[in-house]
């Protein structure tokens, strides 16, 4: 029966408000792509969080029940920084559950013109720390688990077993290619982001049924060769539209709305504000997630892009 | 030969794949390929031919985000 446990409250004005929901909220018995992400448990809302996410509630396709899902789900941040902002904000303001964040790195000035979790009193401070007070401040109810260090082949698969989607907000190769097999090897979905110049990137993995990274791109590039943010620059505003497509995506996959972007990696332009997108399937070939896989457990590839530069390194992270 | 690359139509005088990314002067450790909807094997860039019609889409490594 859906919403339910949100009946039993007993103040009036929820009340009317959710009898009109459940002639129309009809939509929550498919299959989930998330199988652990059916409903548990009980469903109750307080009074404050009805209206906090009546707007939510209202769709069809969310309801009382998919509501509840968000408030069960578990979402893993990699990188607390352009795009882990936004999708930290947007998850955290839409109710999931729990936001699980890690970053090794403190804020710098430099961060400021588009890393919006952290303001200008952080500088200095541990980013995840400082994330985790902005998230708290907009949504109390969001169970936040930070973890300053930096995900390595030796902690990544325990980190994301944990969660039910992960979210790809790094800023090099090396971590990338880490995340995506790590996704794949503990079956986890992923969304992939990357942001450079006017330029940005989405593309969602769920492993063993779509295309994951390394089935487009096999092996990250030689060090030093494609420049980073902290090189080449970036638009700031270009990773809060590829980090608020992330999060929307994370979302539909929780709540098992639409078709979500697998197969088709989204490439987005600022400068014509144009988005491309490139159809691709799983690769037989794929190190990975193909049928002969030589890929069995993570790499820890050296060097950064970054660290070939000296010249580019002295100016600020990220 | 008429090529379609990123969605654009093109005429290049080319054989290889690795001939447009030379003609276009992209390095080759910088995109991935796809040919028709298969990707192209990095090694076998100068040994997989084109013919009239085919459907290229070069995908550059986009690293940042933080
Ligand atoms: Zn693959």
């Amino acid at each position: 029966m859906l919403c339910k446990g949100l009946l039993e409250n007993d103040s009036p004005g929820p009340i009317i408000f959710l009898i009109k929901l459940t002639s129309f909220s009809s939509d929550c018995e498919d299959e989930p792509i998330l199988s652990t992400l059916k409903v548990r448990g009980h469903m109750s809302f307080t009074e404050d969080q009805i209206t906090r996410y009546s707007r939510h509630i209202l769709l069809p396709e969310v309801g009382g029940k998919g509501q509840k899902k968000l408030s069960q789900a578990k979402v893993f941040i990699v990188g607390a920084g352009g795009l882990g902002s936004p999708v930290a904000y947007y998850l955290a303001a839409a109710g999931i559950g729990t936001i699980g964040l890690i970053d090794s790195d403190v804020v710098d000035l430099s961060n400021l013109q588009r890393q919006i979790l952290h303001h200008t009193p952080d500088v200095g401070r541990s980013k995840v720390v400082s994330a985790k007070e902005k998230i708290q401040a907009i949504n109390p109810d969001v169970q936040v688990n930070i973890h300053e260090e930096r995900m390595t082949s030796r902690n990544a698969q325990e980190l994301l077993s944990q969660y039910d989607v992960v979210i790809d907000g790094v800023d090099n190769f090396p971590a990338k290619f880490l995340i995506n097999d790590a996704c794949f090897l503990e079956n986890k979905p992923l969304v992939h982001g990357g942001i450079l110049r006017f330029e940005g990137r989405v593309f969602t993995i769920i492993p063993n049924q779509s295309a994951c990274y390394r089935c487009v791109f096999k092996n990250p590039p030689p060090a030093g060769v494609v420049p980073t943010c902290q090189e080449a620059g970036i638009i700031g505003v270009v990773a809060g539209l590829i980090g608020t497509i992330q999060a929307t995506e994370a979302i539909k996959l929780i709540l098992n709305i639409g078709t979500p972007l697998t197969n088709r990696i989204l490439d987005f332009d600022a400068r014509t504000t144009a988005f491309r997108e490139i159809r691709v399937k799983r690769n037989p070939t794929c190190a990975l997630c193909g049928p002969n896989p030589s890929l069995t457990e993570l790499i820890d590839y050296e060097q950064e892009a970054c660290q070939l530069q000296p010249s580019a390194t002295t100016l600020t992270n990220g | 030969m008429q090529l379609t690359i990123n969605g654009k139509p093109e005429t290049l005088e080319v054989s290889t794949v690795l001939d447009v990314l030379k003609t276009k002067d992209i390095d080759p450790q910088l995109v991935a390929v796809e040919l028709n909807t298969q990707m192209v094997d990095q090694e076998q860039l100068g040994t997989t031919s084109l013919k009239d019609g085919d459907k290229l889409e070069f995908l550059f490594f986009m690293g940042g985000g933080a």
